[in-house]
This record gives structure tokens, sequence and C-alpha cells, in this order.
């Protein structure tokens, strides 16, 4: 991947002027990343306690070498809880950023690439989706289907798809445009072959920068949904539902529990954002 | 103009009634029969099922009843709450200034702390414009709830400052003094979105001829920014400002949740949890309809503060 990306040329000036995304950060950001993608896989082999095992006699205890971020009220231990949290965090939005990708490519392509009347109604679906907002949606389907992953996921999913979709559709009336499609075309090769082979290939890294930025956002709704009480639903692990059980520890003193998945929130976030923008710019750069 | 308009107008009838549609098609989508689903976790004795079946008209066909439900929404009549035994008009009516208060609070603080910060960056770069960034970076990604945890954390708990979560001041000072915390945590990722962009608005000014111009004939650098550079960056601040002021309509709900506000996104999720489904309903089309209202008025003010912008094309030049 990495020497697809690298720029061409160094443009020092750019590199001043936007800190953020570039160079060393971007590196940590994707070291981050890894980690919490470890994490997350390699939970039950590395968290010390079982994350559901109640000890009600060691409510909220502060971190020691037994608990090294303490406990939840109910006795858990928070860095066990935080670790398997990681599990429900990450793949809550691949499964939002994944629906929404294949969903915004497959509309934007057919929409961008056919033009007329599918483009007119495609679009217009789009843009009646967007005027909607994502979270509501979502808890709208919690309403309906009740709590749990399922139901934010499908929703955010939907609620996403135009984001690719309206990038996807630019991107392919754009490249439509260019003479080696059009070589293609007279060659009598079919629009789907064209589209798969050629296009896709041409706007993945663009459409990859924007999925990395939508999964932070989509893991920051997704969380909230689970803070509301909507996701994963109690004993299991999640960190947007730990910050809800944390919120009343707070009362007594103990921040440990809010604090810790607060802190991996925003760095999972961060790190995302970071690697979509670093993404972006070096296609950016690239294009000039 | 006038043809912008009635076609953003109809726009936004066929956004609502698609979306009354869905919000009343939702009872019949869920598992189980209507009845039971709107009555779900309360007694269902055959006096309460046979009320909810003449409310939703539920022996019609199915387009008459979302016709009869629309007909009656159109006036204000949105049912009954199945949890607080009382008609969700007035029910949303009661929570509706708790809510009010809070998004006006907060997006006053996005304005004035975004803008500022954005500003402030663009016309100081090195330390303070990379302080600014890094600040912005982690703000955008702090959702609400996050900074709840910490300002409650940091300025109820541990210093003392303002009341924790739960509490209501009376008179307007004080009912302000309780709702900084919430406005804050409400404000915090929204304004470090706007300050973003207003920096990087202001970057793109600055670097333009019309401010060299404007330097050389000797006009007085504050009023360069002011009449100049600012003036010109309004557009696309207007723009992120006003969807992100749409945004807070949604985002309420957390902080409403997070710190025991009585308003109207608190009660939303109280009527998910509980199933009243009524209010649910309710609530979702009135902030859809407030959502779209804001980024209608957005658009319509984008071409009077920057006259080279033409609504049809949209906000931002």
């Amino acid at each position: 991947m990495s020497a697809v990306l690298t720029p061409a040329v160094r443009r020092p000036l750019l590199r001043r002027l936007r800190p953020l995304g570039n160079g060393p950060l971007f590196t940590v950001a994707v070291l981050v990343l890894g980690v919490l993608v470890l994490v997350a896989a390699l939970a039950p082999l590395i968290a010390p306690y079982d994350p559901e095992a109640l000890d009600l006699r060691s409510s909220l205890v502060g971190s020691s070498a037994d608990h090294l971020l303490g406990t939840d009220q109910s006795g858990r231990d928070v860095l066990s809880r935080l670790l398997y949290g990681a599990r429900t965090g990450l793949l809550g939005p691949l499964l939002v950023v994944g629906l929404s990708t294949a969903g915004g490519l497959l509309l934007g392509t057919v929409a961008g690439w056919r033009g007329g009347w599918a483009d007119a109604v495609l679009s217009r679906l789009m843009d009646l989706v967007f005027s909607v907002p994502g979270l509501l949606v979502a808890i709208m389907f919690v309403a309906v289907a009740g709590p749990g992953l399922t139901a934010p996921v499908i929703a955010m999913a939907v609620a996403y798809t135009p984001y690719v979709g309206r990038l996807v559709h630019g991107l392919a009336r754009q490249e439509k445009a260019r003479p080696y499609l059009e070589s293609y075309r007279v060659q009598g090769w079919s629009g789907w072959t064209i589209c798969v082979r050629h296009l896709l290939p041409n706007i993945a890294p663009t459409v990859l920068a924007q999925s990395a930025i939508n999964f932070g956002y989509a893991l920051m709704d997704l969380a909230a949904l689970s803070f509301l009480g909507f996701g994963v639903q109690p004993p299991a692990a999640d960190w947007g539902a730990m910050i809800n059980d944390g919120e009343s520890a707070l009362q007594q003193g103990a921040t440990m529990p809010a604090l810790a998945p607060s802190v991996c929130i925003v760095l999972a976030v961060v790190a995302f954002g970071i690697v979509g923008e670093g993404i972006a710019d070096r296609l950016a750069r690239r294009e000039r | 103009m006038a043809r912008y308009l009635l076609g953003r107008l109809l726009g936004l009838a066929a956004v609502l009634l698609v979306t009354s549609f869905l919000v009343f098609s939702a009872v019949h989508l869920a598992p189980g029969d209507p009845v039971s689903f709107l009555l779900k976790g309360h007694p269902a004795t055959p006096e309460a099922r046979a009320a909810i079946a003449a409310q939703y008209h539920l022996d019609r066909p199915f387009l008459v009843q979302y016709l009869t439900w629309l007909g009656n929404v159109l006036h204000g009549d949105f049912g009954r709450s199945v949890q607080f035994r009382q008609d969700v008009g007035p029910l949303i009516g009661s929570r509706l200034p708790g809510t009010a208060l809070l998004i006006g609070y907060a997006a006053v603080l996005v304005c004035v702390g975004g803008v500022l910060t954005g500003v402030l960056a663009a016309l100081r770069p090195g330390l303070v414009d990379r302080a600014v960034l890094i600040g912005t970076g982690v703000a955008t990604a702090t959702p609400p709830f996050v900074s709840a945890i910490a300002l409650v954390s940091l300025f109820a708990v541990q210093l003392g400052w303002f009341p924790g979560p739960g509490s209501t001041g009376t008179g307007l000072g004080g009912r302000l003094y309780h709702l900084t915390l919430p406005a804050v945590a409400l404000a915090v990722t929204l304004a470090g979105l706007l300050a973003r962009v207003t920096r990087s608005a202001m970057l793109e000014q600055l670097a333009r001829e019309h401010v060299e111009v404007a330097r050389s004939r000797g006009v007085p650098e504050r009023t360069v920014i002011r009449r100049h550079v600012l003036r010109g960056a309004l557009g696309p601040i207007v723009t992120v400002g006003g969807t992100t002021l749409a945004g807070l309509l949604v985002s309420t709900s957390i902080v409403e949740s997070a710190f025991n506000v009585t308003g109207v996104g608190q009660l939303l999720v109280q009527s998910v949890t509980a199933k009243d489904f009524p209010v649910v309903q309710a609530v979702t089309l009135l902030t859809v309809l407030g959502f779209v209202l804001v980024n209608l008025a957005v658009d319509l003010l984008g071409p009077l503060i920057d006259p080279r912008v033409s609504p049809a094309t949209g906000g931002a030049a």
C-alpha cells in the first residue's frame, strides 16, 4: 500500500500547512489502529479477567497490581472489559463501513455511469436519506427492532451510504469522460466489465480514504447509541455502555471506569481520521 | 429565486411525507401484531387493546390508517403516550423549553467559540495554529457523551464549580448556570469542526489578491481582516455552521440523557426504552422537520451573505 501512496514529489509547503495527517503522525495513527485490531483479536488471550465476572466485594477498587485500571461498580476488571470492548467497538463500525461502502459503490457507480433517469432516481434517493439525521434513523430502528448490534448497524449503514454514494457518483462521472474508458467502450466491452476491472480500481483509493474517515464517525455514532442503552446489551463489554455505567461511579469519585473507555474512543476516532485524511492528502498531491 | 424556493419547499414536503410514511409504517414492520407492539411492556387488557386499535384505526385498510394518522398529526394530534398517560402534543410542549434553551446555549458556544478559534488560528501561524489544529482534531473526535464525562468529572466532581447531572436551577440565570456543562458537552465536537472550516476559509481568503490590494492601499489590518477576509470567508462558515447546528437537534438527546436534562431528547430516549411508540413517532417527525428547516434556512441565507453564490448551486462557493 505504501508504495502506491508515496508521493512522487515532496512538497514542504503543504507539509507545513497541514501538520496533521502527514509524516510521523500518520505512522503513529496506523500503529494505534494496528494495536487496536490486535487487542480486539487477542482479547481472550490477553485479558487478565473474565470481563463479565462480577465481584461485588471489590467494587470500585482503584488501580493496583491486581487490577491495573481498577474495577467498576460491579467489581468487574476495567482493563479486561476495555480489551473485550475493542471487539464490538471495531466490529460495529466495520460492518457499517463495509455495508455502506458496498452500497455507495453500487448506487454511485450505477448513477454516475448510466446517467439519465437512473441518475435522477438514485440521486433523489440519496438526497432523501441525507436529509434525515443518521442517529435519529438508528434510534427509530431500535424503537422498532429492539436494542442490540443489528438495528444500529443496519440504520447507520443506510445513513452512511449516501456519503460514499455521492463521492463515487462524482468520481464515476469524472472517470467516464476519460479517453481510456472510452476506448474500452469502443472495443465493445460491457459497461459492467469496464466498471469492475477499470473504474473501481481507479477510484478505490479515494473511496478508501472516505471509508477510513467514516469508520471513525461510525465508531462515535455506535458508541453513542450504546451509551444510550440501545447497543450491545449488558453485561457484554462495550465502550459506550461502559461510559454509561461509569457515569454514576464518577459521582463517587471513581474516574477510571468512565475515563478509560472515553480515551479509547477518542484515540480510535482521531487515529481513523488521521489515516483517512492522510490517504486523501497523498492522493490529492499525486493528482497535482 | 421564486422557482428555486418552490422547488426546495416541494422537496421539503416530499422528505416530510416519506418520513411520516416510514415512521407510521414502522409500527407494522415491527415483529408481532401492531397492537401488542404498541402496548409492549404494558398490561394488555382488552380495553387497552381496543383503545389502541381505535386510536390507530387498525381495523381499516393500511392506507386509510396512514392518512387518518397523518391528518391527525397535521392538526397537532400525535396520539397518547402509553408511558405518561398523557397526550403527546402537550407532553412534548412541556419538554420543549429545556431543549430549546440547551440547543440555543450550545449554538452560541459553537458559533462564538468555533469562529473565534478558527480566526485566531488563521491569523497566528506557527505555535497557536498548531495548537488549535491539534485541539480541534481531538475536539472533533470527542463525542458529546465523552465530553460530558470529562466535564462532570473535572468541573462538577473535582472542582465543584458547576452542578452535576440531574439538577435544575430557578430563573433564567440559574437554568443557564445549570445548563453550562451540558451546553459545552454538546458544543465541543461541532465547535472543533467549525473552527477548522473557519481556519481554512480564512487562509484561502488571506491568500487572495484583493486582500493584498486592500493592504497595499493602506487599509488598517483590523479592517482588512474584518471587511475583506472574514466577510469573504463567511460563505463556508455559515453553511457548515448551519448544518452543524442542525446536528445539535439530534445529539441533544445524548447530552440530555447524560446530564438528566428534562427535554425532548431525553423524552425520545425514555420513550424508545419504554416502547412508547406514539412519542417516538412524534419526536422523530418533529426532529426531521427541524433538521430540514434549518438546512433550508442555511441554503437560503448563503446568497444573502455572499451574492456571488446562487442558491441553486448550493451554499458554499
